[in-house]
């Protein structure tokens, strides 16, 4: 039944839209353990920042838990063995993202033995310091498992730099199809408790708020029962209604305030995770063990047995989709994440990766249509867009080569959620149209930067070269000064000799 | 004749001092907007624009007798920029068709004879005497000077492989 403030809520909110769920597909499937595949691939890059360091070669045999690559910077998250075995191959491997393209991977190939490095547990982790909270984060390798991968560790030193008053643990799981957030919080709610308060108190946060999709009571009740011993924590029911789950929606719906253009929660003392990661925080913490594997939701109508499984990271998409009895039905379309946002695969045979929250394997008669007709001027993008931009305009401006004024009216605030897209009417890839800018905007900066970086190389050369001739020309000058001492000594010795001689002969 | 003679002299010693007096009155400093443009282009003096060095391609962005669109090196973000400068509108439609070229190695017939590196405008290839050489991605920007004076022509320019990080959408090519 819709109470009062739902009724409110619904009002209050002016954007979005409602996809069909296809929730009930897998939400009342248990989350399950996938047994290990024959072969693990682990690209080095699965998280926003510099791909990990790789400190194993092939032929090593490696312990589960054991760092195969190491995180490269600040922003950059390690990669561990989810598995014991052997590494077979280091090189370049398909990786899950929209071109298709192979990237660094480490090909692990499970022994069947699971011998484990020495884990450090803790039983009482929110005893722990802020300092040794994020540490330990950082070096279980979590990244944000909602799907944007941003290293978990690095948002918890948000705190340092700017108060931060309020953690939102982001339960909404907007996306349709996707049940795994659900389980999470139906199966483990004392792990998300726990996770929210650990993230809380390396923030230095004194509120909690869960927010969850109205769609999912199975897993309020059970957060709200989870949570109430702790009074710092409340626990509130979204209007469900797609991208509710997106970072500057949340912030902006349960506190009122808005996150600023082009910057960060973080500026208005909120952080935001999702409730996957939450979980995760709090096993990482109390086993020790780092990230090694997540729980993910298999759907769509071509699957013979939809499901929430653990699966380990690296898990090639054909042994998950295998585990789940294969496909019923031809897939037209292999999609990695939600229908909305995820990535369309180019096929299954790549793996999963630590920001994976779904393997979908669609039908025809579920993806939309592909064949646009000119825009009507309807303005429905306009409506729907939840950053208030004008989406048509937009997209108006680059096609016709103009991304630069396209960023004028906010192409640089799109959060690429594709609610336009799914609105239009005559089903122009808007959302497409502003990757492509996006990306030729990038493009060129990063051009200006290669510019810059070969003006300093160009100089550097030149001034090389004038120093080089400069020491050639004093190392010539100094040869000729001393082969003339040499000939004038010689001169004199000789003078000296022939007067010698003289005065002997003479003598 | 020697009134004319005076006269004569008379009038150009006049005048000479009036154009000298004007030259340095009405004295104007040669435009700088050959140095900035000059500033703006890589430096690497490649050559690939057909004029000699970046100062010739400067000189010739500023008399309008060349395109913004020039330096292959700068890619359509100097374009841009040099059409902003000069205030002209920039078609970039034939150079978002021109890949980044970058200079490979066959290391299968490189001699380690020390020429490409040291012609390379950017130091982007490494090596030394008798030592298989290889290009430095990041730091070349596909000149192809290397390619001219390898006595094996063990050098070649292919178009910039795409990576992860380099990889962008396509254009919809759609309504």
């Amino acid at each position: 039944m819709m109470g009062f403030r739902d009724l409110l809520d619904s009002i209050r909110l002016n954007w979005g839209v409602h996809p069909e769920g296809h929730k009930t597909l897998s939400n009342a499937c248990a989350i399950e353990v996938m047994p290990l595949p024959d072969r693990l691939v682990l690209p080095l890059a699965q998280h926003i920042g510099a791909p990990g360091r790789v400190i194993v070669a092939p032929g090593d045999r490696v312990l589960r838990g054991q760092i195969l690559a190491e995180a490269a910077g600040v922003v950059s998250a390690p990669l561990h063995a989810p598995a014991s075995g052997r590494i077979l191959d280091i090189g370049d491997y398909p990786v899950p993202h929209p071109s298709g393209l192979t990237a660094p991977a480490v090909i692990l190939e499970p022994d069947g033995r699971d011998e484990v490095v020495d884990f450090v547990r803790c039983e009482e982790p929110l005893t722990l310091s802020a300092e040794e909270i994020g540490k330990r984060v950082a070096a279980a390798g979590i990244v944000g498992l909602g799907g944007a991968t941003f290293p978990a560790a690095v948002k918890l030193s948000l705190g340092r730099r700017s108060p931060i008053h309020t953690l939102l643990l982001n339960g909404g799981e907007c996306e349709p199809y996707l049940t795994c957030d659900d389980r999470v919080m139906r199966e483990a709610p004392a792990q998300v408790v726990e996770g929210a308060r650990l993230m809380a108190r390396a923030l230095g946060a004194t509120r909690i708020v869960i927010g969850i999709e109205n769609n999912k009571p199975e897993a309020i009740a059970a957060i709200q029962l989870a949570a109430l011993p702790c009074a710092e924590i409340s626990v509130r029911a979204l209007p469900a209604r797609y991208p509710m789950g997106s970072e500057k929606q949340l912030v902006e719906f349960l506190t009122g305030e808005e996150v600023p253009a082009g910057g960060l929660s973080a500026e208005i003392g909120v952080v935001v995770h999702n409730v996957g990661t939450a979980a995760a925080i709090s096993h990482a913490l109390r086993s020790g063990e780092p990230l090694m594997s997540r729980i993910l939701t298999v759907s769509g109508a071509a699957v013979r047995r939809p499901a929430n499984l653990r699966v380990a990271i690296g898990t090639p998409v054909a042994d998950v989709l295998a585990h789940c009895g294969g496909l019923k039905r031809e897939a037209a379309r292999l999609v990695m994440g939600g229908p909305m946002m995820g990535m369309i695969l180019p096929g299954d045979m790549v793996p999963v990766v630590k920001g994976s929250s779904g393997i979908l394997a669609l039908t025809a008669d579920e993806i939309p249509g592909s064949d646009p007709s000119a825009c009507i001027r309807c303005a429905s993008c306009v409506d729907v867009c939840p950053i208030g931009l004008m989406p048509m305009e937009m997209a108006a401006r680059i096609r016709a080569g103009k991304a630069d004024t396209a960023v004028d009216i906010g192409l640089k605030d799109c959060i690429g959620c594709g609610t336009c897209a799914y609105t239009c009417p005559a089903h122009i890839p808007l959302s497409h149209y502003f990757s492509y800018a996006k990306g030729t905007l990038a493009a060129a900066e990063r051009s200006r930067l290669k510019n810059e970086a070969v003006k300093k190389l160009t100089t550097a050369r030149s001034e090389r070269l004038a120093r080089e001739a400069e020491e050639k020309k004093a190392a010539a000058a100094r040869r000729k000064a001393e082969r003339e001492t040499a000939k004038r000594k010689a001169a004199e010795a000789a003078a000296q000799d022939a007067s010698a001689g003289g005065q002997e002969v003479t003598a | 004749m020697l009134l004319a003679v005076a006269s004569l002299t008379l009038i150009a010693t006049v005048l000479g001092l009036v154009l000298g007096v004007a030259a340095k009155r009405f004295h104007v400093e040669p435009t700088e907007i050959v140095a900035e443009l000059e500033a703006m282009l890589p430096g690497s003096q490649c050559g690939q624009c057909g004029f000699p060095g970046c100062t010739g391609a400067a000189q010739a962005l500023a008399d309008g007798s060349a395109p913004v669109t020039l330096c292959p090196p700068g890619g359509p973000a100097l374009a841009q920029a040099l059409a902003d400068k000069l205030g002209v509108s920039a078609s970039l439609g034939d150079m978002a068709e021109a890949v980044p070229q970058l200079a490979t190695v066959r290391e299968e017939i490189c001699i380690g004879c020390t020429k490409c590196f040291k012609e390379c405008p950017t130091d982007a290839i490494q090596g030394a005497m008798k030592q298989i050489h290889s290009v430095m991605r990041e730091a070349c920007t596909g000149c192809g000077k290397c390619v001219d004076v390898c006595p094996t022509e063990a050098l070649d320019l292919v178009p910039m492989p795409a990576t992860l990080g380099t990889w962008t959408w396509t254009r919809p090519a759609c309504a």
